[in-house]
């Protein structure tokens, strides 16, 4: 059974959807195999990525100032939520959620007649993306802190001097500024946090049918064959690619971030490994 | 452990509570806490000396050299450093394999990769198939620290690469005006005052250092999040105490452990950031001088 480059990738590129070949390759591994399976666990590293980045996002804005607030009630939750997730490992964060969501009753919860299914949680779709959203909010929040408290104080004082005040001096203010001075570490958070994927199938969350991510179907290939010097060097490929994509996308927001400031005071993009998880 | 537990069915309370904390599998479990405690003390030391390596070969005024380092501290900044830790341990592993085939095993033309298969001869595998057990696990040790030691050498070698350079230029010119040739220069100046500029850096990778641990379960060694999940596992009537899944008590167990040992951590790290501020022309030196004047 030997078929051709196309016939595979047709059969394969989303095999971790569902769709095409339902076994995966028993012998025979060639290397478009390897690529086109890799390739196509990659789409749930990207909608994990993707989805706890865009959500994590605002929940991290609201934390940060929740944790600059002066209300004791609003700050020391979100000190305590910001501890517990950037204080232990994902990996650990994973196995509890996943044994957490197990617990639920399996027949669903009755919520005044109504019956609200509780199966589709522990499936890594929902209950991976959910752990992911809240960890990446608790690294971004704690970023997005440290550029708010760096907020140059004179910009406060123009503001008041403006009149502005409340969600007004929030939105022209603070916030542009916070986002300019986060922007490159908030870019690396985004490359880790990608990264950061790659462990949800080895950490509880069973995968479906087969159905994984990037490094979940290089392990297969690196077990079958014994020949861990191909499958990994290509998820290594495809991680690359992913990371010089985000650097080009972030690298386009910073620019127009810092696009009222003189070149040589623009910040530079610098991808520096402090956080991975 | 206590003859008391002899008959465990009998018991109830805080007694069984005793009995079934200090069963075989359970010393086992707190065993664990000390490999990890053991890998994180003995990565730490020799990814320092894999980054040091690392940037001074970034440094290096030879090329090939340069670019070596280059590539290593470049790395770990593309790809996840989850691959390379299930990577390395086979990679090293069928190299070493390798190695010893070449000259333990008798050549007879078969290739060693082929059929999906690495072979090689039963005397050239390592730990030999007749060793004891406590030796396949000390391999299986060593291999999942050359793995952590080579990814967080890497982030080392980026960390202390940046702190090199960040060594006000002009105190490196005074020790060239004072006659110092380049290696006494980088003995004596660089080398000592980096390290207040490689102290952060330095310490958030020690806390990375601390959350990668629970990665050794993927190496196959019977670190805590294997034993969390063994022992928390639902337990039968079978069983001489029986238990429904209890695994989210474990793993809650494994996470307060690691948020105690991120807290501690702080606190000491925070300690020596301080000692080696002391007298250095930086913000915090410079508030330091201050505060005592």
């Amino acid at each position: 059974m030997t078929d051709t480059c196309p016939q595979i990738i047709a059969d394969y590129a989303f095999r971790s959807l569902g769709y095409g070949e339902r076994v995966l390759p028993r012998s025979d591994f060639t290397l478009c195999h390897e690529f086109t399976l890799i390739g196509s666990g990659l789409i749930w590293n990207v909608y994990f990525g993707t989805l706890a980045l865009l959500f994590g996002f605002f929940f991290a804005t609201a934390l940060a100032l929740a944790k600059a607030s002066s209300n004791g009630w609003l700050r020391r939750p979100a000190e305590a939520f910001i501890f517990v997730f950037r204080g232990s490992p994902l990996f650990i964060q994973f196995f509890l959620a996943y044994e957490l969501l197990v617990q639920l009753p399996k027949a669903g919860i009755t919520l005044g007649g109504l019956i609200i299914p509780t199966d589709w949680t522990t499936s890594a779709w929902a209950g991976a993306a959910f752990v992911l959203f809240l960890n990446t909010s608790a690294y971004s929040a704690e970023i997005f802190h440290g550029a708010l408290m760096a907020v140059p104080k004179g910009d406060i004082e123009a503001a008041d001097a403006y009149g502005l005040t409340g969600w007004q001096k929030f939105r022209r203010i603070l916030w542009p500024t916070t986002l300019r001075l986060a922007w490159p570490a908030y870019t690396n958070e985004a490359i880790f946090l990608f990264h950061a994927t790659t462990i949800v199938f080895f950490s509880g969350f069973p995968a479906y049918q087969q159905r994984g991510d990037a490094l979940y179907y290089a392990k297969f290939f690196a077990d079958k064959t014994f020949n861990p010097f191909i499958p990994y060097p290509i998820t290594a490929f495809y991680f690359i690619l992913i990371t010089l994509t985000l650097i080009g996308l972030f690298g386009m927001i910073n620019r127009r971030l810092n696009r009222h400031l003189p070149g040589q005071s623009r910040p530079k993009l610098r991808i520096r490994p402090q956080i991975i998880r | 452990m206590f003859d008391s537990c002899a008959d465990p069915k009998s018991l109830e309370g805080l007694a069984w509570a005793l009995c079934y904390l200090t069963t075989g599998k359970h010393l086992l479990f707190y065993g664990s806490f000390f490999v990890v405690l053991a890998l994180m003390l003995i990565v730490a030391p020799i990814a320092l000396a894999f980054g040091f390596g690392g940037a001074i070969a970034a440094r290096s005024p030879i090329l090939p050299l340069r670019l070596f380092g280059k590539a290593y501290t470049a790395m770990v900044r593309g790809i996840p450093d989850i691959v390379f830790f299930l990577f390395v341990p086979v990679a090293m592993d069928q190299g070493l394999e390798y190695l010893r085939y070449l000259y333990k095993c008798p050549h007879d033309g078969t290739p060693v990769w082929a059929n999906n298969e690495f072979a090689v001869c039963a005397a050239a595998k390592l730990p030999l198939s007749t060793a004891p057990q406590i030796w396949h696990e000390v391999y299986g040790f060593f291999l999942a620290v050359i793995a952590f030691s080579v990814v967080f050498g890497a982030f080392a070698a980026n960390v202390l690469y940046g702190a090199m350079n960040a060594v006000p230029r002009a105190q490196l010119e005074t020790a060239e005006a004072y006659g110092m040739t380049t290696a006494q220069v980088r003995r004596r100046i660089l080398i000592p005052q980096m390290w207040t500029y490689a102290l952060p850096g330095l310490s958030n990778l020690w806390m990375i250092l601390i959350k990668a641990t629970p990665l050794l379960f993927l190496l196959g060694v019977e670190d805590i999040v294997y034993w969390a999940r063994e022992l928390g596992a639902t337990k039968s009537q079978l069983y001489d105490f029986p238990h429904g899944d209890w695994r989210v008590w474990y793993v809650l167990a494994l996470l307060c452990y690691y948020l105690g040992m991120t807290k501690v951590s702080e606190i000491v790290l925070d300690r020596v950031t301080n000692r080696l501020s002391k007298g250095q022309a930086t913000m915090a030196g410079e508030a330091q001088r201050k505060a005592a004047a």
